[in-house]
């Protein structure tokens, strides 16, 4: 029982660091809807700073100066990224921030590369708490006291200044009505740059506290802003309480499953330690299922900012696109003529339509379905591993095979969405994303059906597919059908529905269209064409294992998809090419490719908010064919 | 206007990827022999820019001496975005678009796996330098692949004599979840047991590579009061298991073995917190007295005013397999590689070794030693070098036990 | 014949009362008008018959079936018509498409996965945009038109599945003078023609005294007055909730109207 108890401590000694981050990202949303990815560089930079500050100045005054230098530090560069880049875009669509802000992040990890190496850095011991004390006959270091004491002393702080400060009453009265804030005349861009600024600050403390913890790494961006993610989501965006308990909750879980170890039940041998992988998103399914605006959320109400941009009527295909559609297909179709002198652009060619259908399939939800998707690459892995499967377990022959990615990725589909479309907005994404990791998970762990880590390889076309031409144009023919087939669903009846669901649920309801139905088939759909892309993925590459259906495939689709433009139904279609074009050369040419993808994706969201597609359809459009 | 603006951009839309996805066809160049190279640059920086350096200095060495079998050696580098999918793209492409004679590369074992599938298929040489897992050359191996760097296997096997000897009876063990921790444990396991029928493992603590909750495992280890302690935990997760252990106490009058923790590039960043006593295998740069690794080193020293990690070890010992393949073969064509790679000696940094003709796998040995603290920095001592011969099973055993398909 | 019947209906907010015990019926044909201040609780009724929003208590019966606790959209299927007080239409689809939907919707295919939405029921959603005087604007965008327009095709929008009662949540708000008048007629017109029941709500008193069968008046969630428009008008208590003592409708004209501060009908709040 002690064990248990001195566990608990562990718990909440780690769940400090996470509340910093999620506080912090969570004040951010709340004021300025802002979605943050790149908190967890924040976090990491934090870490980093204290541990050059550390190593300089030396001694008591190092360690503790340099933490509270770092914080600020953070803060001020916080500051210069609201001023400089944020202030540009609060007026295009929330995804695009989010976009924007991933950019940012990798644009900031290869700085830190570039600046502090490639080795772990690990900072020196806490001066004066570097010992432990004696709880339960147990050690427990003197600086996990610390944490567990100064977790609490934040949160409360946080308290007084949202609750007494004038800062903290606009800070709330932003949280819940930002149009009322405008009305009362705040200089609301002096208060955006500071509650980012504050923002900023709690996730570098959180990073600088870790010094005397855990090395500073180039890994940790994307590991803190996962959880950091979660621990919002889990407590409710805008509440600093719900960060504080979903970060114990998960610390104190995680906790708990390496305290229980290893058991084993009759034959069956659980090591419940293997769980803390995904202990966090299996929590936040749970939650968000149960709970769906988090444990202390509350409904956002519907912000109608003039970012907001719905998408005009559909129109069908005018001669130009249908002449450029069939002059595109005729040039894809007739790529591998050219096999001998370009034989790479066949396997590029392949990629890039694989990822059309991947991204197109994600347009379909997002767009026309409102419905923002963060896992997605959850029903690209049903499909993979289902193709995958089918042969490895079932000898079946290509096309069967082929079959059963899309019925794998609609089975996950049918369930997943059942319930992701009972939610909206940032909670649906990340309900969605829990799922993904889920699957993920179950791919990774699974060992004697998926291959573990490893997955699952020797998955080849067999014959007559088993040249790179033939299976180009397999893959060409599918891509065509499945563009097609989303194209017409949505001119449909039932693809207006979806966008009528989405342009207005309250109207929708009112002339008989049941939105959750809607959405759950659109929702389907959507996974069964993914599935494909899957399936065509495992055969292309001739292995599928669990990282390739991780969190990074999701938000490359997503990227796909706001890059072509997340209005038009070319968009999609643009963007996954741009997209996979743009990597493939990029990572060639540079080491330094993340940044300079980032920063691309940052021009693109500066310079075209509404896509690629976005744009040229601006600039085709007189003023006279505007209004047409 | 307006249509014609519209078609314009259509076409432009139409053409432009038509002609990326062509890209430009380099002209092949036939003086000299291009390796492709991919690796997982970005992910896994610590390990591979030493590797890149050691791949350099060789190529460097080599060239200057004219090359090998009259051409010289062309180093075509990529970053293989440290996923399966984009690895097997990127190999295509060397393949394809670089033209280049062979393969060589990766780091992690998913995408090392995933390469010598594709090697297989393509039927292109490829020696995977780095990924330990046995699988490369056992169950998924294949005629096109050879491995040079000591499997997970061979690793586990030069720490068994040590764990053997220690007689203790309830054993902990520790290492990330992936397969590389999997596999180590499991054959760890398996072995000790067979040693030493009594052993007890009392706890298996499995956190998620890169993301360990590391006081609170240091904790379960302790509570679970082993005699002794496995681990293959590396990198940020033997940093922050390594300072809560000694913090806590976990480590304290237990003995312990550990998997690739003396390696410079995971041992030097734990400055002070090195456990002592450890039993590890790795890579003691300041200890090795024999005249290859003497002239590596200085070579090394000259050319990048920095001392060797392990990684550049292998990246050095890659690019010389190579050429002592391409001289033995007396060209760079696939099957007369593959013919010449069989039971191939070369002399590396560490001496000579061979890569083996029944499982393709290069019997190149490490260092086993404990780890203790020197000058604030931790330190190999007692290290004795563990040729790679005698911690693989026999070719006869391999064939018996199947643990390679039939080619 | 009656057609809507309400039965105590009482809907809390909190330990608000935002309607009270209410009872009224509305029979086919008649055109029935429900006056109240603002937050008298006139949103709450139609958000509950809508189906938007459940009763703490009471019955509603629309054609001797109780609707109590069916979902908006199984309360359209049974032929009800709804417009809000803030214009709901789909603003990424032209004003064509929007009635089309609700026309699609109400021949129940909407689960059509490969006919172009387009091409169905064209003729008679231009009939219905003819009807309210939009036939014009079918081809727009309807996020491109003015408030009041909107206000019109929500109006055809509503009237697609040929319902036996309309519910209107201030149909005219944002119209100019004349345009209220037009709209009103109209839809008493239809009144007539289709022999429909029709419950709105109306600020313009000049509008609900000229066109009303009957009015029904709510204040502070209570229904204190019910009857014919003469006997509402001279009714002393509902001059009072209306204007406090000594004045009367009659001086009032349609173009001093004062313009009221929206409201947002997704989030009802209580009164």
């Amino acid at each position: 029982m002690d064990a248990f108890l001195f566990q608990a401590l562990n718990g909440f000694a780690s769940a400090s660091g996470l509340f910093f981050v999620g506080a912090g990202l969570s004040l951010i949303f709340g004021v300025s809807r802002i979605v943050n990815s790149a908190h967890g560089s924040l976090y990491m930079l934090g870490l980093y700073f204290a541990w050059t500050i550390s190593q300089y100045m030396g001694g008591a005054l190092g360690f503790w100066g340099g933490i509270v230098l770092a914080a600020m530090a953070v803060a001020g560069l916080g500051a210069l990224i609201e001023v400089s880049l944020l202030r540009r875009i609060y007026h295009v669509p929330q995804l695009f921030q989010l976009l924007a802000t991933f950019g940012l992040m990798l644009v900031i990890n290869d700085v830190a590369l570039g600046l502090w190496g490639a080795e772990d850095l690990l900072g020196p011991r806490a001066p004066g708490l570097s010992g432990f004390v004696t709880i339960f006959g147990r050690r427990l270091p003197q600086y996990d006291l610390f944490l567990i004491v100064v977790g609490p002393l934040v949160l409360v702080a946080l308290h007084l200044l949202l609750a007494r400060s004038r800062f903290g009453r606009l800070i709330r009265a932003a949280t819940q009505d930002r149009e009322m804030l405008g009305a009362l005349g705040v200089n609301q861009a002096l208060l955006f740059t500071a509650v980012f600024a504050l923002g900023s600050f709690l996730a570098g403390l959180g990073g600088a506290l870790q010094l005397a913890r855990e090395p500073a790494s180039l890994s940790l961006d994307l590991a803190v802003i996962s959880e950091a993610f979660v621990v919002v989501v889990i407590g409710g965006m805008g509440s600093i309480t719900g960060a504080f308990v979903a970060a114990v909750l998960i610390a104190q879980i995680k906790a708990l499953c390496i305290a229980i170890g290893v058991v084993s039940i009759g034959e069956l041998t659980i090591n419940f330690s293997q769980l803390t992988l995904v202990a966090e998103f299996v929590v936040m399914a749970a939650v968000l299922v149960v709970r769906p605006y988090g444990l202390f959320g509350r409904p956002q109400g519907a912000v109608r900012s003039a970012g907001d941009a719905a998408d005009m009527p559909l129109r069908p295909a005018g001669r130009p696109l249908l002449v450029a559609a069939t002059a595109l297909a005729l040039a894809l179709l007739s790529l591998p003529l050219l096999e001998a002198r370009f034989p790479y652009a066949l396997i590029v060619g392949t990629d890039v339509l694989i990822a059309v259908v991947f991204a197109t399939s994600l347009h379909f939800i997002m767009g026309p379905g409102g419905m923002h998707s963060f896992g997605h690459a959850a029903y690209f892995g049903l499909g993979a591993y289902g193709a995958a499967l089918a042969v490895k377990w079932l000898a079946l022959p290509l096309g069967a095979a082929l079959l059963c990615a899309p019925l794998a990725a609609l089975a996950g589909a049918l369930l997943f969405g059942w319930f992701a479309v009972r939610l909206s907005g940032i909670y649906l994404a990340m309900l969605t994303l829990a799922f993904a990791q889920i699957v993920w998970s179950i791919a990774f762990q699974w060992e004697e059906v998926t291959g573990g880590s490893n997955g699952l390889l020797g998955i080849w076309p067999p014959s007559p597919f088993d040249n790179r031409a033939a299976y180009y144009l397999l893959t060409l023919a599918v891509a065509v059908v499945a563009v097609i087939v989303l194209r017409r669903l949505l001119f449909a009846p039932f693809g207006y529905a979806l966008r009528a669901g989405r342009d207005s649920p309250l109207r929708a309801g009112a002339i008989g269209i049941d939105v959750r139905r809607m959405q759950w088939l659109g929702f389907a759909l959507s996974g069964l064409v993914c599935g494909l892309a899957g399936g065509l993925f495992v055969f292309a590459k001739g292995s599928i294992s669990p990282e390739a259906i991780g969190v990074g495939r999701s938000i490359d689709g997503i990227v796909m998809v706001l890059l072509g433009g997340i209005q038009s139904l070319i968009g999609p279609i643009v963007g996954a090419g741009v997209y996979s074009l743009l990597q493939d050369m990029v990572m060639r040419q540079t080491d330094y490719w993340r940044a300079l993808l980032g920063g691309v994706i940052l021009l693109i969201v500066l310079l075209f908010p509404g896509g690629i597609a976005g744009a040229l359809a601006r600039w085709t459009q007189t003023p006279a064919g505007a209004s047409r | 206007m307006s249509s014609f603006r519209t078609a314009f951009a259509l076409a432009l839309l139409c053409c432009v990827p038509v002609l990326c996805i062509a890209g430009g066809a380099r002209a092949q160049g036939a003086a000299t022999i291009k390796i492709g190279e991919l690796n997982s640059y970005k992910a896994q920086p610590a390990f591979l820019e030493p590797y890149r350096k050691g791949m350099e200095l060789a190529v460097e060495e080599i060239n200057g001496a004219g090359g090998v079998a009259g051409r010289k050696l062309e180093l075509v580098v990529r970053d293989d975005g440290g996923n399966p999918g984009d690895a097997v793209r990127v190999a295509e492409e060397l393949v394809t678009r670089e033209k280049v004679d062979l393969l060589a590369g990766t780091f992690l074992s998913h995408i090392g796996l995933a390469v010598t599938e594709f090697a297989g298929r393509r039927k292109v040489f490829f020696l995977a330098a780095e990924p330990l897992t046995d699988k490369i050359t056992w169950q998924n191996g294949n005629a096109y692949t050879y491995r040079l760097r000591t499997s997970t296997y061979m690793q586990v096997a030069m720490l068994l004599p040590a764990a053997i000897a220690a007689k203790k009876k309830r054993w902990a063990l520790v290492y990330p979840n992936f397969e590389y921790g999997q596999a180590a444990a499991a054959i760890f396991k398996e072995q000790l047991r067979a040693a030493q029928p009594d052993v007890e493992f009392v706890t298996e603590q499995a956190p998620p590579l890169g993301r360990i909750d590391a006081g609170a495992v240091a904790q379960a280890v302790d509570d679970a009061k082993p005699d002794a302690i496995f681990n293959a935990l590396f990198s940020a997760d033997l940093a922050k298991f390594a300072r809560e252990g000694n913090t806590r106490g976990t480590f304290n009058g237990r003995f312990a073995v550990s998997l690739l923790s003396g390696e410079p590039e995971y041992l030097d960043p734990l400055r002070d917190e090195v456990p002592v006593g450890w039993i590890v295998t790795g890579y003691p740069w300041y200890a090795i007295e024999t005249p290859e690794h003497k002239a590596f080193i200085e070579a090394y020293r000259r050319k990048f005013n920095d001392y060797p990690r392990f990684g550049s070890v292998i990246g050095y010992s890659t690019i010389k397999s190579i050429a002592a393949g391409i001289a033995k073969a007396g060209s760079s064509d696939t099957d007369k590689l593959l013919k010449a790679f069989e039971n191939l000696k070369v002399v590396g940094p560490f001496g000579p070794f061979e890569y083996r003709a029944c499982d393709h796998q290069a019997t190149m040995g490490a260092y086993v030693g404990e780890l203790a603290l020197r000058d604030g920095k931790g330190v190999m001592v007692d290290a004795k070098f563990v040729d790679g011969n005698t911690v693989l099973p026999s070719c006869a055993e391999v064939a018996s036990r199947r643990l390679r398909p039939q080619n | 014949m009656t057609t809507l019947k309400i039965r105590h209906l009482t809907k809390l907010f909190g330990g608000v009362r935002a309607v009270d015990d209410v009872s009224f019926s509305v029979r086919s044909g008649e055109f029935l008008a429900l006056i109240g201040p603002n937050g008298a609780g006139k949103s709450t009724c139609f958000n509950m018959i809508n189906g938007q929003l459940a009763p703490n208590a009471g019955d509603i019966r629309f054609s001797g079936r109780s609707i109590v606790g069916l979902p908006p959209r199984a309360i359209f299927r049974m032929g009800v018509g709804r417009t809000f007080q803030i214009a709901a239409t789909f603003a990424s689809m032209t004003v064509l498409e929007n009635v089309q939907m609700g026309l699609i919707s109400h021949a129940a295919q909407l689960f059509g996965l490969w006919r172009p939405a387009r091409v169905l029921h064209r003729e008679p959603a231009i009939e219905l945009l003819r009807q309210v005087g939009m036939a014009d604007a079918a081809d727009r965008a309807c996020r491109e038109l003015a408030y009041g327009d909107v206000k019109r095709v929500e109006l055809a929008i509503a009237l697609a599945n040929a319902p036996r009662l309309l519910l209107m949540d201030e149909p005219t708000a944002g119209m100019a003078p004349r345009e209220r008048n037009d709209l009103i007629a109209l839809v008493k017109q239809l009144v007539v023609e289709r022999n429909m029941a029709v419950l709105f709500t109306e600020h313009s008193m000049d509008v609900v005294f000229a066109h009303a069968d009957r009015v029904i008046v709510l204040a502070r969630g209570k229904l204190i007055a019910d009857g014919a428009v003469a006997a509402i008008r001279d009714d002393p208590q509902v001059q009072e909730v209306y204007f406090g003592t000594g004045k009367t409708f009659s001086r009032r004209t349609a173009g001093h109207q004062a313009p009221r501060p929206c409201t947002d009908q997704s989030s009802p709040s209580p009164p």
